[in-house]
């Protein structure tokens, strides 16, 4: 079962639904559009967010409806909705020269990080007396542009994936705004810009994400690869690096559903899950929206007046059909996780490059 | 199609298809710009390794990936001086009208006949399998024309000498 929300004719880069799941926000080019979805049928455009001068790269929206959009003109602006049902951007000093290309709340919604191209993250706070959002910027050792972001649920933790192949884990503790973090197998003691994993991938690594008991990360490498990293109890220890080739396209996007269950997705247009542990490993079980399971619908049109057509239109008589087996007819660009039950995830959205946002059931 | 084409232009399909999964990726060192990174190969970190898949010593075709583009370079046979010929005039003159052909490039790369640059525009904008079919179907109908049009010289060739001949009779 699925739910295909055909939003635009133009690739959505991402997406975020909104903590109640009727609305959902798209980037659009140089634009974020905000659509009422309560009627599957007919969805709504509610707003248009215009500010940036270029393509907006990410967008975010805390637990608290805060909207954050960052995009390749350097900028990131936090949208926070008026009393009078508009949206007021708040620009950001992310004091950084090139293009921003992810952003993510923390999951309290009092910080959020920006990775950019310019090989830094700007962990951004917001500054009572001045009321503006400042930056403080993890430097070291990024060595090129940063391509996922995701937090640890404590507000501290941060994992980032990058183009130079690296999957780092660092400390953001910013006094004042965090409370003092619990010990976990991350680390004790955590000041800013703290690095507490860091393992060479060699591939670029475009998206990580934490598990559900925050005690390992996944991430998806552009060779085809699945990562899974087990920290160990010393510093920048790596206890266990699960690699899982596979003859896929490259993923684009993972998410966990429970602390045994990944779904990747990326350049094959449709999800696919993987399940494992610590000691077993994790292998690939089945695919989401599986096109070799769906038959070919060729139109048999066998009239000659269609042949001459053909020939005529093509040069050749061949019928191919134009569409793929798949919903998502482009690259899936981002995953979501969408409805929680008690066992963990049961749906999760998705958005791709042919313009559609779809919500897969796990 | 002859026996050693089929699995040549399997080759280049399936190359082309793997290394066609594109991003948009702004550029690392120049400011507020963003261009295909495989013409500009100062960033090394995010550039492929490039791929030659050979059909004989004059017929080949270089796949050159990066994150947001890829550009494919194409040796198309070539046996005597006609055929070189031939071929010259053939991609000059789609090289000249390469704006309103998208992914051709203006000049082809050293050492090939003609060159397409596949950005991740492209690739947003268009069906990826049918972008690697038009690149497939470009190869296999080059050949085709250009030993018809050699064909068809010849026979011209032969009627003109003939005609001109005619008159010392």
């Amino acid at each position: 079962m699925s739910i295909t929300f055909n939003l635009s004719k133009n690739p959505i880069y991402d997406h975020c639904f909104t903590s109640d799941r009727t609305h959902v926000a798209i980037t659009q080019g140089k634009d974020v559009l905000i659509y009422n979805l309560q009627n599957p049928s007919k969805p709504q455009l509610l707003t248009t967010l215009k500010h940036h001068d270029k393509p907006i790269t990410a967008v975010d929206i805390s637990i608290d409806g805060k909207i954050v959009t960052c995009s390749q003109d350097r900028n990131a602006l936090v949208w926070t909705l008026q009393p009078n049902g508009e949206y007021k951007e708040t620009l950001v000093l992310l004091r950084i020269n090139r293009a921003a290309t992810c952003a993510k709340w923390s999951p309290n919604g009092k910080k959020f990080a920006v990775g950019s191209s310019a090989r830094v993250i700007s962990v951004c706070y917001f500054e009572e007396e001045n009321d503006w959002w400042i930056s403080k910027h993890i430097k070291r050792p990024i060595k090129s542009t940063i391509l996922s972001l995701d937090w640890h649920e404590n507000n501290v933790l941060l994992a980032s994936g990058s183009t130079d192949g690296h999957l780092r884990v660092f400390s953001t503790f910013i006094k004042g705004v965090d409370a003092k973090p619990n010990p976990s197998i991350w680390g004790e003691r955590l000041p800013f810009q703290t690095l507490c994993l860091d393992v060479n991938l060699s591939s670029w690594i475009q998206d990580v994400k934490f598990s559900p008991d925050y005690q390992f990360v996944a991430g998806v490498g552009h060779d085809s690869s699945l990562f899974v990293v087990y920290p160990g109890s010393g510093e920048l220890e790596v206890s266990k690096l699960d690699k899982i080739k596979t003859s896929n396209l490259p993923f684009t996007s993972v998410i966990f559903a429970n602390n045994s269950k990944l779904i990747c997705a990326g350049y094959d247009c449709h999800p696919i899950v993987f399940e494992g542990n610590a000691s077993q490993g994790w292998k690939h079980t089945y695919s989401i929206d599986d096109p070799t399971k769906k038959k070919v619908n060729v139109v048999e049109n066998q009239s000659a007046r269609n042949m001459f057509r053909q020939m005529d239109l093509k040069g050749s008589t061949e019928q191919k059909s134009n569409t793929l087996l798949t919903i998502h007819q482009n690259t899936i660009t981002q995953l979501k996780p969408f409805q929680y039950d008690n066992n963990g995830l049961i749906r999760f959205s998705s958005s791709g490059n042919d313009g559609k946002v779809v919500i897969f059931d796990v | 199609m002859s026996q050693s084409l089929k699995p040549y232009l399997t080759a280049v399909r399936h190359s082309l298809n793997s290394s066609l999964c594109l991003q948009d990726f702004s550029s690392q060192l120049v400011e507020r710009h963003n261009y295909p990174e495989i013409e500009n190969k100062r960033s090394p970190e995010i550039l492929l390794n490039p791929l030659h898949i050979s059909r004989n010593a004059s017929e080949r075709v270089l796949i050159e990936p990066s994150i947001n583009s890829v550009r494919v370079s194409i040796k198309i046979k070539q046996s005597d001086e006609i055929e070189e010929i031939l071929v010259d005039k053939f991609t000059r003159f789609l090289t000249k009208r390469a704006e309103n052909f998208l992914i051709l490039r203006r000049v082809p790369v050293e050492g090939y006949d003609i060159s397409f640059l596949l950005t991740n525009y492209h690739q947003e904008l268009m069906m990826k399998q049918k972008l690697v079919d038009f690149i497939i179907e470009f190869m296999e109908d080059v050949d085709k024309e250009i030993s018809e049009m050699k064909l068809f010289l010849n026979a011209r060739a032969r009627f003109v000498a003939e005609s001109y001949l005619n008159m010392f009779d």
